[in-house]
């Protein structure tokens, strides 16, 4: 008797307390975030090195630049909440914030951006991305919150580049550490960096701006995606961003508790050519191949469907993107009689150097079948990414054929560098870039870059295939995460959980 | 009389001089594969958008525009003094980084090996006790099974089959060892799982066939005859000196196992010596892979002249 009564009254009070330490649960929002990425950064320094999953981490979460790339690809106010041009392009005098500090205290001026900018443009720097800045011939701090860059040469573009994770703004005491211990001025700070697993970020309390709404976030390394799914499903991780195996979607799309987010980055995959060498130097031959190829198709077999089919070295996601895909469709017939026109008529055969990557292995495989029935030979050779692919086709221009994603931010202007592994020289091309340097407002930008997407699009120094998707994936209730990704990123700042 | 007075000390003395100067010899090989394999570190850290003279500046902050010998003797007399240098990539010294990967392959494989002995022996023996009955067909139909299927597939299945429908282990990850003993332990077991069975398969196999030959010895036979039982003559005649060849076996599979947790690790997302050798090799973090590459190198030639010595252990004929 006595007995039994013991165990009623375990059992109520265990429900009792489970009632009150379960009820918080409830009522408040989860404010940790796991997300889980593909690649590992290699060190958290962006102004280091080029790998653009240390953006993927660091990038407006962690550092925060003069001004921003937004979802949409436009430029913003950051650290400088005004700027003005001079007339002739070659002054920018920017506003700077009041009251930022760094997450080791120490206040950021025009000074501290002065150093920032002289160090990425210093001898012996190593900051990946320095050509884009070289256009800048000195940097003036007339009074603590002003900035004024002086251009040798207009260069509209730098606020785009200014906005990018090489140009984020960086503690001079911390350079030597930021590599293993970033110290930046966002809304979270750098909390811990198991390597090889994850990197721990948490909120910053003395944030300048408003404050995220999440408390902690978790970067997640899984290479395999077929163990990223299973981490998501298992609940080891909330968020996969950008999730790279499209042909495992599905099983997402039809449960509740998660959401899939279909959306563009700014990487265009495409088939480059070694314009410099015959059959490629002749555009004929050019546009007939890129006839050959019925790009959504590629897109449905190599991509599940995931991505968008281009006709120019410019992405949905880039601002002033125009949809050029009419200006060579497929059409195997007027192809082949192009490049019998070009002397072609008995066939042709190359050979494509493809880098050992998913995406650019099934790719390369559904090219060499349509060129095939269009009575062009494709030899498919192997060619291991980075390290080969770089030395032999980018640095050697050892190719006849390579296909690779472009993943640099609006990065059309490869294709008026001299010398660039497409070897593709264009004169009006060139032009059209100078042009667009010597902007003065962001119409005429844009639409510099609009003539600039139709040149090639009629010259094909590339065959262009498609834009690459941002497949994210995540539970169900997590909001404000991005759905386009103009800039490698995996900005959390407004991401939180529903009630 | 010749035979004994060099016996075993000096035997595994010789031997070990032998294992230093393979290893100096497989350290050179290592650093000149690593200088021959195509792919710059500082092109890869700096990308394609990189100018030649940042790559310049990059090359000599790393040291590679340093002659090969220099770097090669750089690298010698570092290790030996316990300095293994900087990873390119993660600008941590590589001893560290080891040293934290170690903490996960190291239980991973001896939880592996522990796995793979504690299934085959017994199933082995038991095998053989009773040929083509129905517990030697079920150990010859795992061996099969075992031995045919790669183990980062079964590491797959186990992931697909185990963690995700029933949930009891996680599908992937490591929480760290500060997390607990139990939930490290619970997110190693199923990739020791998948290690330790073509491991098991193939050591079932070795028991088996000791066993069955042994039976037949003249000093089982009279272990019998002086009244023992046949589980007494199996268990204390038989079976200690079936160990030999499975021990053999083992230290054999060492280098299969080594190549096995690369992959597991990776199918399993564990930061272990695997993982960062697969890493830092796409990644030309070359430093890092030549100390990995060296690690398992000594790794394997130790556990081999350690496999050596244990047969003086074991077989008391080599003890003198």
């Amino acid at each position: 008797m006595n007995k039994r009564f013991g165990a009623r009254a375990l059992l109520a009070a265990s429900v009792f307390t489970g009632l009150i330490a379960g009820a918080p649960a409830f009522a408040e929002a989860k404010t940790d975030l796991v997300l889980a990425m593909s690649t590992e950064p290699t060190g958290l320094d962006p102004t280091a090195a080029a790998p653009v999953a240390i953006g993927q981490v660091v990038w407006q979460n962690v550092f925060e630049g003069l001004v921003a790339i937004n979802e949409d690809g436009g430029i913003v106010p950051q650290l400088a909440s005004a700027w003005t041009v001079s007339d002739d392009g070659l002054t920018y005098t920017f506003d700077l914030q009041d009251g930022v500090t760094f997450h080791n205290g120490k206040a950021f001026d025009a000074e501290t951006a002065k150093f920032a900018i002289d160090r990425i443009l210093a001898e012996g720097s190593v900051n990946p991305q320095k050509a884009l800045y070289s256009a800048i011939e000195s940097v003036e701090t007339p009074d603590a919150d002003t900035l004024v860059l002086h251009l040798s040469r207009p260069a509209f573009d730098l606020l785009y580049w200014l906005g990018f994770p090489a140009a984020v703004m960086v503690e001079p005491t911390s350079v030597e550490t930021n590599a293993t211990d970033p110290v930046g001025t966002g809304p979270f700070a750098f909390a811990e960096w198991r390597k090889g697993n994850e990197v721990k970020l948490s909120a910053w309390p003395d944030y300048w701006g408003d404050k995220p709404a999440l408390e902690n976030v978790t970067f997640r390394f899984i290479a395999d995606p077929q163990a990223q799914a299973a981490a998501l499903n298992s609940g080891g991780v909330d968020a996969i961003p950008e999730f790279t195996a499209p042909e495992l979607v599905s099983q997402f799309e039809t449960k509740d508790a998660f959401e899939v987010v279909p959306g563009t980055t700014g990487m265009e995959v495409v088939a480059g050519m070694n314009n410099a060498e015959p059959p490629f130097d002749d555009v004929r031959v050019r546009r007939a191949l890129m006839m050959m190829l019925d790009r959504q198709a590629i897109v449905e077999a190599a991509n599940s469907g995931f991505g968008t089919p281009i006709g120019s070295h410019f992405s949905p996601s880039d601002a002033g993107y125009e949809d050029l895909t009419g200006v060579l469709p497929y059409d195997p017939e007027k192809a082949k009689a192009l490049l019998a026109e070009a002397g072609y008529g008995d066939g042709l055969s190359f050979t494509m150097k493809v880098p050992n990557r998913t995406y650019a292995e099934r790719a390369a495989e559904i090219m060499q079948a349509y060129l095939a029935q269009s009575g062009v030979t494709m030899t498919i050779e192997s060619s291991e990414f980075p390290a080969t692919w770089i030395k032999d086709v980018f640095k050697d221009t050892n190719y006849d054929m390579t296909i690779i994603g472009h993943a640099e931010p609006l990065d059309i202007g490869i294709y008026a560098r001299h010398p660039y592994y497409f070897n593709y020289d264009n004169p009006a091309f060139d032009a059209t870039m100078t042009e667009i340097a010597n902007a003065t407002d962001e119409d005429a930008r844009l639409e510099g870059y609009r003539k600039a997407q139709e040149i090639l699009a009629e010259d094909v120094p590339a065959l262009f295939l498609y834009a690459w998707p941002k497949i994210g994936i995540w539970k169900a209730g997590l909001e404000g995460m991005w759905n386009n990704e103009p800039v490698p990123s995996n900005d959390v700042t407004d991401a939180r959980w529903s009630e | 009389m010749h035979q004994r007075a060099r016996g075993a000390p000096a035997r595994l003395a010789r031997r070990f001089g032998f294992l230093v100067a393979s290893l100096v010899g497989v350290s050179f090989v290592i650093f000149a594969v690593m200088a021959a394999v195509p792919g710059d570190p500082a092109e890869i850290m700096l990308g394609t958008s990189a100018a030649p003279d940042t790559l310049a500046a990059l090359r000599h902050q790393l040291g590679l525009d340093q002659p090969f010998l220099l770097r090669y003797f750089d690298w010698l007399s570092g290790v030996l003094t316990g300095d293994l240098g900087n990873s390119y990539t993660y600008s941590t010294p590589v001893g560290t980084l080891i040293g934290e990967r170690l903490a996960v392959t190291l239980p991973l494989a001896g939880l592996a090996i522990l796995l793979s002995l504690a299934v085959s022996v017994p199933l082995g023996v038991l095998a053989a006790a009773r040929p083509n009955g129905p517990v030697d067909l079920l150990a010859a139909l795992f061996a099969q099974i075992g031995i045919a299927v790669p183990n980062f597939w079964i590491g797959l299945l186990l992931i697909l089959g185990v963690a995700l429908t029933f949930g009891w282990f996680p599908a992937g990850g490591f929480p760290g060892w500060e997390a607990g003993i139990l939930p490290a332990l619970n997110a190693l077991a199923l990739p020791a799982i998948a290690l330790a069975i073509p491991q098991a398969a193939v050591l079932t196999r070795v028991t088996r066939t000791a066993v069955i030959e042994l039976t037949d010895e003249d000093f089982v036979r009279t272990a019998r005859a002086k009244g023992g039982t046949p589980a007494y003559a199996l268990w204390r005649h038989v079976v200690p000196n079936a160990l030999i060849p499975v021990v053999t076996m083992l230290g054999l599979q060492i280098s299969v196992l080594v190549a096995g947790t690369v992959l597991v690790e990776n199918v399993f997302a564990l930061p272990g010596m695997g993982t960062l050798a697969y890493q830092a090799l796409a990644q030309r973090d070359l430093i890092v892979v030549q100390n990995v590459a060296l690690f398992f190198a000594a790794i394997v030639m130790g556990l081999n002249f350690a496999v050596d010595a244990l047969y003086a252990v074991i077989d008391p004929r080599l003890r003198r």
